[in-house]
């Protein structure tokens, strides 16, 4: 399994250095303007000077290598600085946003923990549900239980978070006033009082990220306990003796795990992408935020880096799925 | 203009009264919403409206425009004019002289040398300054002393109120960004999220397309004032998110242009926490017609670029098209108060507006009348007319807005009924408005017959506005598609006029010209005018001195807001 | 493990296939949800040829203000001076154009797009699923166009595959065909993925099963080892991956339009429905509550059938 690991660990490297040459290329071949948002009073000359003034005028391969030398090169460099106090970087140019004239990763670091905290939570929070959901729903197949969650997480899974979102917003901002519509990203939790705030304003976006969450994870919790409650393995262990719980939650569970591990890992790295229309709903402005606002704005090197980031989550969370399985399943080998 | 300006700050220090007890920062926070986050607060490396309304509580101009669109003094003691000399005969220069006393908000000394400086600053080859034209036509700035700017310029300007006038060109400090010209502008991250200004307002912490909180500048010039102690600048969201937030919940107590429909408005007024205010520039909703032909058999070197439009450019077609059209009905269902009828490219200042007689009706009968005059008939009976064989079908493109996609629907009944049959489209706003030559959907490039979208122009003077009608304007592949005459528009008469209107200096027979201009494109085609469309904001009804401004900042006057209380 | 029948039935016998079609029937969630589809289908399809009003159609003049913002005739109930007319059942929105007549037009668009788009993306990702688990030496290759193609940005993409396919799409087959075949293969493009990793990662598991063990040992080929003993069983995460990928692919549909790269702006979608009304959800909640009601009751219907197909294939359930 260590070799395994190391080979792949190798071979993502190559496998994202291709992955940002497509995303690159995408990104210069889509239709876009990072002039699309100045007013159409300024006029064109102008915005042509504007557009040189970005980098705009150099030629295609010349800007991917400046990115990659940026990003590969530089930012690390600025990290070490920040983290030791040494000046490594002083007078380079890091990756700087079309939008704000700014390093994106300082904005990036600026939006983490906003998503980290509300992505994150409803996470923690739909894992938290959905498992056992998933697994009494199976457990007792067609039981009223499992009916009234099949209803819910379909009905939850349907309704999309645009309107969901400002659905409770009505409900519990508006008509009750409960909560914040908006979330105050300057908030900083010092005491109890602040702390209640703090998940008083979390309360809405992690509700309606959780619903969806929670339809997906335990409709396939479920579906993979189904198929392995009737499996002999199950028949042969309660004729052992085995009590129902042991049964359940050692045997079969640690066998449907595959499915759902998979789709969490899949989920892991959208936490750090954040949730795009939940952020904007509740002006969260996190990630998701970020990179929307980026790719209509055509700011490409924020769009560039967020993505590249993403890619190399995606990658690892693949490889980090791909242990666990043979963990759970000692059977699968790779070598 | 010195006495109106007198008598103006009169009424404005009368009016703000009970603002003017207050001490500095008695009133405590007050919040704004913006939907849109400002990215930057350096008004000259953006463009963007949110950018520059939220540098406009912390960088000034020397002058702006109030909320009835009169200039009057701010940085500078007055407003310079040919009337008090400040302005010298032959219109070539004009003569600033900042007010006395000005500190920057780090408590150093205004001088001339900073209003050069943002000349400088502005006009460096490399900085791609996006206020550029507002120093269109500037030989040279000089400070004869610290406290005068007189600005040169290559020829006689009759409006020298470009530089230095407006949100758009407030002065920077030279201290601050003198290491960050042209191309080293984006290294100075600092500066550009925390301008030093002389506004009522310093930036305290700055999140980028997110939030900004400012406190009360401790060197503003008037010591009673801003009345509020703390701003929080919230952006992102949607219009609707902005309205709710000030007038349903009360977080906020200013949401800035809700693009909302009317009934939409009402009911969030309705929650009783806040209520929407209206004010109108020079705003238009339009559909433009275009004059070439569209047609996708055309390679990209003729489509939408030399020739003629099959049929919209025969008069009979596009009046026909125009009185169909019921302007009230549209006003009331997309703008309510924040929107009037209007058939004039220019419908503000008031003075360069027409009202052609039958704007304001809807004329179905006589639309179909004049089209079977013109004899454009149906001839082959599927309910739709020729001209000279050619089916009298469109397609009608626009930018996503649940206002302008009811427009068109709409509008293309109407027109269905006078035998014109319309294919509707829409386009991502952020595509449609970017200016990418590689892509179809630009309203740059118009592949469709017409197009729908509102244009305005920055300050009171609308001659640079009026050349977007000349024939050299005209979009092309061989100018990248940048030109600004979108509905490729070419009349000769009409760019004589414009020729004429760039050379008069009085200002009676400016306004006569500009009518006529204003005229011409109306009647042959350039364009049929929809709705003059106001900027409405949210106001909570805690919230004191706001006067909506859209000469200007919104914000222009955020130093007199106060908390009823 | 089907492979368990008697080697000289006494008895004729009866088709795998009748046996499935059997239990299937007597399933009670299947027998719901396909009622419930069946209906839905009904609505949308023969609705529009019996029902009165046109849902494009705007009226104009005087008629325009009398006949837009109509409410749902149940409104009376509790509300006895509501705008209403019994020839709009659930009234009119802010042009005049017939809700319901709306609802059955944009069912059409919108299932059609869901089913196909779901189809293609199962399709796909099955298909790169079960060969990147079974066939180790494709496993790398497959599974790093996985990754590719979910680190890449949606929107971009779709904007390049709107310019690069649009207008030749619409000559091909006509604007609305076009922009329907675009908008199905741009969902199913980019949402196999999921279903790609939670299939391979159970064939995965499976292929080292005894079974499929045994199955080899009697010189079964790839192929029909992959139709016969592997998929079958990873049908239920397929199955799962199928109703949740309907929905998605509704709300996307819609979001395609707003973006402009889909259907035009007066042609009704129920997701579109649903985003156009959410602004005016207090004062008009029917128009919100209606599109919504009919994607999650679509969704549902095909996560019973759903399940009915899975018990129905399951062997060791068909025979209780």
């Amino acid at each position: 399994m260590l070799t395994f690991t190391i080979r792949r660990l190798i071979l993502a490297v190559p496998t994202l250095l291709f992955i940002s040459l497509a995303i690159f290329l995408l990104l210069e071949f889509a239709p876009g303007d990072p002039m699309a948002q100045v007013p159409l009073t300024v006029p064109a000359e102008v915005k042509e000077k504007m557009r040189l003034a970005l980098g705009l005028g150099e030629p295609m391969h010349i800007r991917f290598w400046k990115w990659l030398v940026q990003f590969f090169w530089i930012e690390p460099q600025v990290l070490i600085d920040y983290m030791f106090g040494t000046s490594l970087t002083e007078g380079k140019l890091r990756v700087i946003s079309w939008q704000t004239r700014s390093p994106v990763m300082d904005i990036v670091a600026q939006r983490l923990p906003q998503t980290l905290s509300v992505v994150g939570t409803a996470y923690i929070v739909a894992i938290l549900i959905a498992i056992p959901i998933g697994i009494y729903s199976a457990y007792k197949q067609y039981s009223w239980f499992d009916q009234l969650g099949t209803f819910v997480s379909m009905v939850g899974f349907s309704v999309p978070p645009f309107f969901s979102g400002v659905l409770v917003i009505v409900i519990f901002s508006v008509q009750l006033g409960w909560f914040p519509s908006i979330y105050d990203t300057t908030h900083k939790v010092t005491d109890w009082e602040s702390f209640l705030y703090q998940l008083k304003q979390m309360i809405m976006p992690v509700m309606v990220l959780a619903l969806q969450i929670t339809a997906q994870l335990s409709r396939f919790m479920r579906a993979s306990m189904l198929d392995n409650l009737n499996q002999d393995y199950v028949r042969t262990a309660r004729a052992k003796g085995l009590g129902e719980y042991v049964v359940v939650m050692v045997h079969v569970l640690r066998n449907s795990m595959i499915p759902v591990v998979t789709v969490i890992a899949l989920g892991i790295p959208s936490i750090f992408g954040g949730a795009i229309i939940t952020e904007q709903v509740f002006k969260v402005n996190g990630i998701g935020q970020l990179l929307i606002g980026a790719i209509q704005a055509n700011d490409l090197p924020m769009v560039q880096t967020l993505t590249f980031i993403f890619a190399v989550l995606i990658v690892l969370f693949n490889l980090i799925a791909d242990v666990l399985y043979g963990i759970l399943d000692p059977r699968i080998r790779y070598d | 203009m010195k006495i109106k300006s007198l008598l103006l700050g009169a009424i404005a220090t009368a009016a703000l009264a009970p603002a003017a007890f207050a001490e500095r920062g008695s009133d405590g926070e007050v919040s704004i919403i913006y939907w849109q986050a400002p990215s930057i607060l350096n008004p000259f490396l953006t463009g963007g409206t949110k950018d520059t309304e939220a540098a406009s509580l912390i960088l000034e101009p020397l002058a702006r425009y109030n909320s009835s669109g009169e200039l009057v003094p701010w940085l500078a003691s007055e407003v310079p004019t040919v009337a008090n000399g400040g302005v010298s005969e032959d219109l070539t220069t004009i003569t600033w002289k900042l007010a006395p006393g000005l500190k920057w908000s780090d408590g150093s000394e205004v001088t001339s040398v900073d209003v050069k400086f943002t000349y400088d600053y502005c006009t460096h080859p490399e900085g791609g300054c996006a206020q550029l034209s507002r120093f269109d036509g500037v030989a040279s700035v000089d400070t004869p002393d610290d406290l005068t700017v007189v600005v040169t310029f290559n020829g006689p300007t009759p409006s020298p109120y470009g530089p230095f006038v407006g949100v758009e060109s407030p002065i920077l400090q030279k201290a601050q960004f003198e290491s960050c010209m042209g191309a080293k502008a984006p290294e100075c991250t600092d500066a550009n999220f925390g301008p030093i200004g002389t506004g009522p307002f310093v930036v305290e912490e700055f999140k980028p397309n997110d939030v900004i909180t400012y406190v009360a500048n401790d060197y503003y010039r008037d010591p009673a004032k801003p009345a509020f102690g703390r701003v929080l600048f919230k952006g992102g969201g949607d219009a609707a998110a902005a309205g709710r937030a000030v007038m349903e919940t009360g977080e906020f107590d200013y949401a800035w242009n809700l693009q909302l429909a009317p009934d939409v408005i009402a009911q969030m007024e309705q929650g009783g926490k806040g209520a929407a205010v209206a004010g109108f520039g020079p705003l238009l909703e339009r559909i433009m017609l275009n004059n070439t032909n569209p047609d996708p058999a055309l390679g990209p070197d003729e489509r939408s670029v030399v020739r003629p439009h099959p049929f919209l450019s025969d008069p009979a077609v596009y009046k026909a098209m125009s009185m169909a059209i019921d302007r009230p009905l549209l006003v009331e269902i997309g703008y309510g108060k924040a929107g009037k009828v209007s058939c004039s490219w220019v419908p503000a200042p008031e003075v360069y507006a027409i009202s052609p007689e039958g704007c304001d009706v809807q004329d179905i009968a006589g639309a179909n009348k004049l089209l079977d005059d013109a004899g454009i008939v149906d001839t082959d009976g599927d309910g739709i007319r020729e001209k000279d064989g050619v089916p009298l079908s469109m397609l009608y493109q626009t930018s996503t807005n649940a206002v302008r996609q009811d427009f068109q629907a709409l509008i293309k009944q109407w027109w269905s009924e006078i035998g014109i049959e319309t294919e509707l489209r829409n386009v991502n706003g952020s595509v449609f408005f970017g200016g990418d030559p590689g892509s179809p959907d630009t309203f740059q490039k118009f592949y469709a017959d017409v197009e729908m979208y509102a244009n305005t122009f920055a300050g009171t003077d609308p001659q640079a506005y009026f050349g977007k009608g000349v024939c050299e304007q005209a979009p092309s592949p061989a100018n990248q598609w940048q030109g600004e005459n979108i509905s490729r528009f070419c009349d000769e008469e009409f760019d004589a006029l414009h020729l004429e209107l760039t050379k008069t200096i009085e200002f009676e027979k400016r306004v006569e010209i500009g009518q006529q201009l204003n005229t011409m494109v109306f009647e042959k085609g350039g364009m049929i005018p929809l709705v003059h469309r106001g900027r409405l904001s949210g106001v909570s009804n805690t919230l004191g001195g706001v006067d909506l401004n859209v000469w200007d900042s919104e914000l222009w006057n955020v130093a007199d807001w106060y908390r009823i209380k | 493990m089907t492979e368990l029948s008697p080697p000289a039935p006494v008895v004729a016998p009866r088709s795998q296939w009748l046996d499935v079609w059997d239990q299937f029937k007597s399933h009670r969630g299947a027998l719901m949800g396909g009622i419930l589809f069946v209906s839905i289908l009904a609505l949308v399809l023969v609705g529009p040829f019996v029902y009165w009003n046109d849902a494009k159609f705007v009226p104009t003049g005087r008629d325009f203000l009398r006949l837009r913002d109509m409410r749902p005739i149940y409104t009376i109930l509790w509300d006895s001076g509501a705008k209403m007319d019994w020839a709009y059942p659930l009234g009119t929105d802010n042009l005049g154009r017939d809700t319901l007549a709306r609802l059955m037009f944009g069912g059409r668009v919108s299932i059609a797009v869901g089913m196909t788009a779901m189809v293609l993306a199962l399709v796909l990702g099955t298909l790169v699923g079960v060969t990147a688990g079974y066939f180790k030496k494709l496993d790398g290759l497959l599974m790093r166009l996985t990754d590719l193609f979910l680190a890449l940005p949606l929107l971009p993409m779709i904007l390049v595959a709107a310019v690069l396919f649009r207008e030749s799409l619409a000559q091909a087959i006509g604007p609305e065909g076009g922009v329907f075949v675009l908008i199905v293969c741009l969902i199913g493009i980019t949402s196999w993925m999921p279903t790609a990793r939670i299939v391979r990662g159970d064939v995965l598991a499976i292929k080292e099963r005894e079974f499929v063990l045994a199955a080899r040992s009697v010189g079964t080929t790839n192929t029909k080892m992959v139709i016969r003993h592997i998929l079958p069983n990873v049908l239920s995460p397929i199955m799962v991956s199928a109703t949740l990928g309907i929905a998605t692919a509704i709300i996307a549909e819609s979001s395609l339009s707003f973006l402009g790269f889909g259907f035009p702006p007066d042609f009704p979608t129920w997701g579109r429905l649903l985003n156009d009304s959410v602004d005016r959800m207090i004062l008009y909640p029917e128009r919100v509550i209606f599109p919504g009601l009919l994607i999650s009751l679509t969704v549902l219907s095909v996560n019973y059938l759903g399940d009915g197909l899975r018990d129905a294939l399951d062997p060791r359930i068909r025979g209780r």
